[in-house]
C-alpha cells in the first residue's frame, strides 16, 4: 500500500486542479482530476478512486450534493476542501458525508497526511484474530474481516465510520474523549476539529442503531465524549 | 457637615419648584391679610371715631347759648360736666377741674385745636390702652363768619374693644396664610410631577440613547415647551440613527471588502501554494539565479497564504462569525502542546513555568493560537529568555509570556494590538503577518478574557487572561 492511492481531485479552478495534481503525483498517488461536480461522479463510477478530494465551491451541482451522491454510489473516503473553511460549511459538508476536511489555501504535505490516514483506516486490525467475532445485542462486529452485521445483515460503513466503530468499541463501557478518538481514528496529533467526531458519530448511529435519537450503542457523554455500550 | 447633604437635594427640580410655590404663596397671603388688615382696622376705628366727633360737636353745640365769654372757672365746670365721658374744657390758663388732664394731652393737638376751626382727633397709647383723643375749639359767629372763642373741648374714648377686634382679625389673617402654606406645597408637588414626567422619559430616553440605543423615541404631547423640546429630542435621535446607521454600513462594507478580497485570493493561493514544494525540492537542479527565484516565490507564497488567512480570521470576527467551541482543557497541556507542535523548545530559549491541573472550559483551538501568536511574537521581537507562566485561582486562568528584549516603544504601546502595527519601521518584513497579536487579542475577548501588553524594564510582558469557567453571556 504505502500510501500510493488512485486520488480523484473534484475542482473547478484549473490552476488549482493543476497545482493539487502536480503535487499529488510527486507523492506518489495516481491523480485524476474533474472540473464540476457532475464529472466527479462519473469518474468515481468509472475508475472508483480510493479516495476523493472534493472542493465545496463547485459551478452546478455544489460540493455539498456531490459529497452526497458520491456517498449514495459507496463508501469512497472524501476529503473536502473548504475554501472558506466557515463552520456551517465544515459542518454541512460533515453532515453531507465527508470524512476530513482540509481549509485552502493548502499545504499539500497536510492534505498528503490526510489521504495517507484515511487510507490506513482500511487496513484491518492485525491485533484481532481471524473468525473471532464479537457480538453485541444484534450486532457483529468482526475485527480480522472488516465487517460489521445487523440481525445477519452487513452494515455498509465507509473506513473511517468503520474504524471509528471498532476503536470505541474495543472496550465498552470506557469513555473516549473527542480528541482521543481523534487521534486514533483521524491520525490528527494535534488539536483536531471535534466536529469530525460528531458528524462521524451520527453518521454511524443511522447505519447501526434502531433509534439513532435514543441509541443503544455508541452513547454521547455530555462533556466528556462517547462510550461504546451501557457503563 | 448636614449642608453638604443639603445642597444636592436643594439643587433638584422638585425642591426648588416646591420652595418658590411656597415663596410666591407666603408673599401672597401675606400681602392679601395685610391689605384686608388695613382695611378693616380703618373701619372698625372710623365706626368710633365719626360717632365720638358727632356727639363732642352736638353737646357742645347745645350747650353753647348758656355759655358767656370770657367763661369762668365754673362755667368751663359746667361745660365739662355736661359733656358725656371723660372731658376737659379749658380757656387760656383756666381749666375744668374733674375729667381729663389737659396736660397729658398731646400738644400738637392742642396747637391744632387751638389755632384751628375744625374738630380734630388723635389716637395715642397710654400704658397698654390705645386711646382716642377728640379735640374741637368752640366758635361763635362773628363779625366775617365764625371766630374762635378760645375756649378747647376735648373729649377721650378708649379703643381697648376696638383694639381686641383689630388683633382678632391679624391672627385670622397670619392662620389662613399658615393654611394656605400646605395647599400650595401640595399643589406645587403635583405641578412638579406634571413637569417632571416629561422630563425623567427624556432622560431615560438620552440615557438609552447614550447606551446606542438609537431607535429610541418619545410622544410628543401638547405644544408646550417640554413638547418642543421631545420633538427636538426624537429629530436628533432620527438624524444620529441615520448618520451612526450609514457609519456602520461603511464599515461593513469595508470589512467585506477585505473579507472577499481574502476569499478571492485564496484560489489562486491554493494553486500557488500546491507547488511550492515542487519548487523548494527541484531548486538544486535549477541554475543558480533560477533557484534563488524559485525559493523567493516558494517562501513569499507561504508568507502570503499566511497574511490571507490572518485576514479572512479577523474578517470573521469583524463579521461577528467566530464560534467558541468550548471544551474541559488541562491548559499547561494544552501550552505544552502548543509549543512542541511549533518546534519551539528550550535551545530557542523558551522557559516554561506552568502550574499543572489547571483545567479551565476553553476553546482549545483558540487557546493554541493565542499561545502560538504571544510566543512567537516575542521570539521574533524579543531576545531569549521568553518566559511562559501560568498561574490560576478559581475564576481566572492567567498566562504571561516574558521576553528580555528592547521592550515595546512608548509610542507603540498603546497600538500593539491594532492591526499591522509594526514596533520597528526597519524591521517592519518579519515573518509574522502583522495580524497576530490582534487575533490572540480577539480570540482572548471571545473567552470573555482579554491581552495586556506591558514593558518590565528589561523586556516586553503579555499577559493572557481568560476567564476559568465562562458562563453563558460571559464570552462574546
Amino acid at each position: 500500500m504505502a500510501g500510493v492511492a488512485e486520488v480523484l481531485v473534484v475542482e473547478d479552478d484549473a490552476a488549482v486542479r493543476e497545482g493539487l495534481q502536480l503535487a499529488l503525483r510527486r507523492q506518489g498517488h495516481g491523480v485524476h482530476t474533474a472540473g464540476s461536480g457532475e464529472a466527479g461522479l462519473d469518474l468515481v463510477r468509472k475508475h472508483q478512486p480510493d479516495i476523493v478530494v472534493l472542493d465545496l465551491m463547485l459551478p452546478g451541482m455544489d460540493g455539498f450534493e456531490t459529497c452526497r451522491r458520491m456517498r449514495a454510489l459507496g463508501e469512497v473516503p472524501i476529503i473536502m476542501l473548504t475554501a472558506r473553511s466557515d463552520d456551517f460549511d465544515v459542518v454541512a459538508g460533515l453532515e453531507a458525508g465527508a470524512d476530513d476536511y482540509v481549509a485552502k489555501p493548502v499545504e499539500p504535505r497536510v492534505l498528503d497526511a490526510r489521504i495517507r490516514a484515511v487510507l490506513r483506516r482500511a487496513v484491518s486490525d492485525h491485533d484481532a484474530r481471524a473468525g473471532e467475532v464479537e457480538r453485541h445485542g444484534e450486532l457483529v462486529i468482526d475485527r480480522a474481516g472488516m465487517l460489521v452485521r445487523k440481525r445477519g445483515e452487513q452494515v455498509a460503513l465507509t473506513p473511517t465510520e468503520l474504524k471509528l466503530l471498532l476503536e470505541i468499541s474495543r472496550t465498552p463501557g470506557q469513555v473516549y474523549s473527542r480528541q482521543q478518538l481523534l487521534t486514533a481514528v483521524w491520525d490528527h496529533d494535534y488539536l483536531g476539529d471535534s466536529r469530525l467526531v460528531d458528524a462521524c458519530v451520527q453518521r454511524l448511529r443511522s447505519k447501526i442503531e434502531d433509534v439513532p435519537a435514543r441509541p443503544d450503542h455508541v452513547q454521547t457523554v455530555r462533556g466528556f465524549g462517547y462510550r461504546f455500550g451501557r457503563s | 457637615m448636614r449642608l453638604p447633604r443639603l445642597r444636592p437635594w436643594l439643587s433638584g427640580l422638585r425642591p426648588r419648584l416646591v420652595l418658590s410655590f411656597a415663596a410666591m404663596t407666603l408673599v401672597g397671603a401675606a400681602a392679601a391679610a395685610g391689605a384686608s388688615y388695613v382695611t378693616a382696622r380703618t373701619t372698625i376705628l372710623q365706626g368710633v371715631q365719626d360717632p365720638a366727633m358727632v356727639q363732642l360737636r352736638d353737646q357742645v353745640t347745645a350747650y353753647l347759648p348758656q355759655m358767656t365769654l370770657p367763661p369762668d372757672q365754673r362755667q368751663l365746670d359746667n361745660l365739662a360736666d355736661n359733656l358725656k365721658g371723660t372731658t376737659v374744657a379749658i380757656y387760656r390758663d383756666l381749666h375744668s377741674r374733674s375729667g381729663l388732664d389737659p396736660s397729658t394731652l398731646p400738644a400738637d393737638l392742642r396747637q391744632e385745636v387751638a389755632g384751628g376751626a375744625t374738630i380734630q382727633f388723635k389716637r395715642v397709647i397710654r400704658g397698654d390702652t390705645p386711646l382716642l383723643l377728640v379735640g374741637m375749639p368752640v366758635l361763635q359767629p362773628g363779625d366775617n363768619g365764625v371766630a374762635h372763642t378760645g375756649v378747647e373741648v376735648y373729649s377721650m374714648v378708649s379703643l381697648a374693644a376696638q383694639q381686641t377686634a383689630i388683633d382678632q382679625l391679624a391672627t385670622r389673617a397670619w392662620q389662613t396664610a399658615a393654611l394656605a402654606l400646605p395647599i400650595a406645597v401640595a399643589l406645587a408637588l403635583l405641578a412638579a410631577r406634571q413637569v417632571l414626567r416629561p422630563v425623567r422619559a427624556l432622560n431615560t430616553a438620552a440615557r438609552k440613547l447614550g447606551h446606542g440605543q438609537l431607535d429610541v423615541r418619545l410622544q410628543a404631547t401638547g405644544s408646550d415647551e417640554l413638547a418642543q423640546l421631545v420633538t427636538t429630542f426624537n429629530s436628533t435621535a432620527a438624524e444620529l440613527e441615520r448618520t451612526v446607521g450609514t457609519l456602520r454600513d461603511m464599515e461593513a462594507d469595508a470589512r467585506r471588502f477585505v473579507a472577499d478580497v481574502s476569499h478571492e485570493l485564496r484560489t489562486p493561493l491554493a494553486a500557488m501554494n500546491a507547488v511550492t514544494d515542487v519548487l523548494d525540492e527541484d531548486a538544486e537542479q535549477l541554475p543558480a539565479d533560477t533557484a534563488v527565484a524559485a525559493r523567493l516565490v516558494s517562501a513569499e507564497t507561504r508568507r502570503l497564504t499566511r497574511l490571507v488567512q490572518d485576514l479572512v480570521e479577523i474578517s470573521r470576527f469583524d463579521a461577528g462569525r467566530a464560534e467558541l467551541r468550548l471544551e474541559e482543557w488541562d491548559v499547561a497541556q494544552g501550552v505544552t502542546d502548543t509549543l512542541a507542535a511549533r518546534g519551539w523548545t528550550a535551545a530557542d530559549g523558551i522557559v516554561t513555568d506552568l502550574l499543572a491541573g489547571v483545567v479551565a472550559t476553553v476553546d482549545p483551538r483558540r487557546l493554541d493560537i493565542v499561545v502560538a501568536n504571544l510566543v512567537g511574537n516575542a521570539l521574533r521581537h524579543g531576545e531569549p529568555p521568553v518566559e511562559v507562566h501560568l498561574a490560576a485561582d478559581a475564576h481566572t486562568v492567567t498566562l504571561e509570556v516574558t521576553d528580555h528584549g528592547p521592550g515595546i516603544p512608548d509610542a507603540v504601546l498603546p497600538h500593539v494590538f491594532d492591526r499591522f502595527t509594526k514596533a520597528d519601521s526597519a524591521r517592519a518584513r518579519s515573518e509574522g503577518s502583522g495580524l497576530g497579536l490582534s487575533i490572540a487579542r480577539e480570540n482572548a475577548r471571545l473567552h470573555g478574557g482579554d491581552v495586556e501588553a506591558a514593558n518590565t524594564g528589561s523586556g516586553a510582558r503579555f499577559t493572557l487572561w481568560l476567564p476559568r469557567h465562562p458562563r453563558p453571556g460571559e464570552t462574546r
